[in-house]
């Protein structure tokens, strides 16, 4: 063994070691699992009460917390931005429109019927998850992975041109940025009106209807539409590499 | 009883965890990653946590591994394109 292969596998110990050891200590003093009484989880729940939100979860990263979860949402929308920059088709790339990999005719019927009987469904769900983020466990990241996942079930199902039909990559590049800009007019409107960034200024409604928790549900719903379209810009420059795009003198 | 799927569910993350470490092929190691992501996300309806699970089956257990999969079809494809061109020369 090299001393230097030596002098690494030492420091990584080391690192590992105090790592573990912070960690024991930490867990150590966290409250117990399942217990009734947590400093936090006190204040936060009390604080959703009193903005009608009726999941806590969700008050936490789209009300008391919501500047963490822009930032989160900018780190999605900065790292799918470059991805599909970095993706893209470059000047001596050929794009081989006839060469899908494979069509609707050779797919199995079974894993065809599968596909598109789970289609609407998977969508709809997607949508239930990010419209109720503010009630039940769910919310716009969740339901928005939800609805770019299921999108794809129409390429499972054998159709790449079905699937290119339901994912417009140029409307979904304004719709991103648009959902992203969505966020920021949130918060900045709440610096207008009560003069603190993301405050919760929409009519807070009554507790656990549809239409309540103030700015949540909004908030839920621009993060839903966000992640779900930078998911399926994402995959798709992926699927494009991988069926049509032809760099200089590959073949299909 | 609760305590013991617990125990289960963790030992299998960390047994597949592991596993897709130790897979050198990278398209085999989507799949292992993906049935590691699907455990993981069973493991975290188990802690009452149904929403991170949705997001975690449907990121771990779906799209990584079907971008790592698309990933090795082209890198293959454009190394089988440099070893022919090779061979003619």
């Amino acid at each position: 063994m090299s001393t230097r292969l030596a002098g690494r596998l030492v420091l990584l110990a080391l690192g590992v070691a105090g790592v573990a050891a912070v960690l024991v200590v930490g867990f150590g003093a966290l409250p117990h699992f399942g217990d009734v009484s947590h400093g936090y989880g006190v204040r936060a729940v009390a604080a959703s009460l009193s903005h009608r939100t009726a999941n806590a979860v969700g008050s936490v990263t789209f009300d008391q917390r919501a500047f963490d979860t822009m930032g989160e949402e900018l780190i999605m929308f900065a790292a799918a931005t470059s991805a599909v920059m970095l993706l893209r088709r470059m000047r001596d790339e050929d794009e081989d429109e006839a060469e899908f990999g494979y069509g609707g005719e050779d797919v199995v019927g079974a894993l065809r019927l599968t596909g598109t009987a789970f289609l609407p469904v998977t969508l709809l769900v997607g949508c239930y998850v990010i419209a109720h983020g503010h009630l039940t466990p769910g919310g716009g990241f969740q339901g928005g992975v939800v609805l770019a996942t299921g999108m794809h079930l129409a390429y499972l199902a054998g159709d790449y041109k079905v699937l290119e039909r339901l994912r417009p990559s140029s409307l979904l590049d304004i719709v991103e940025s648009g959902a992203v800009a969505g966020y920021l007019a949130v918060g900045l409107i709440g610096l207008g009106l009560t003069g603190s960034f993301l405050a919760n200024w929409v009519p807070l409604g009554s507790f656990g209807d549809l239409l309540s928790a103030g700015t949540v549900p909004v908030l839920n719903g621009l993060v839903g539409i966000e992640v779900g379209a930078a998911l399926v810009l994402l995959v798709a420059r992926f699927l494009d590499q991988a069926l049509l795009i032809r760099g200089e003198g590959e073949d299909a | 009883m609760n305590d013991l799927i617990l125990v289960i569910l963790l030992a299998g993350v960390v047994v597949l965890s592991t596993a897709t470490a130790f897979t050198r092929d990278p398209g085999r190691q989507a799949l292992v990653y993906g049935g590691y992501g699907l455990v993981l996300g069973v493991t975290m309806v188990a802690l009452q946590a149904p929403d991170v699970a949705l997001s975690q089956i449907a990121v771990g257990a779906a799209i990584v591994p079907l971008i790592v999969v698309l990933t090795v079809t082209k890198v293959n494809r454009v190394l089988e394109q440099h070893r022919r061109a090779r061979e003619r020369r």
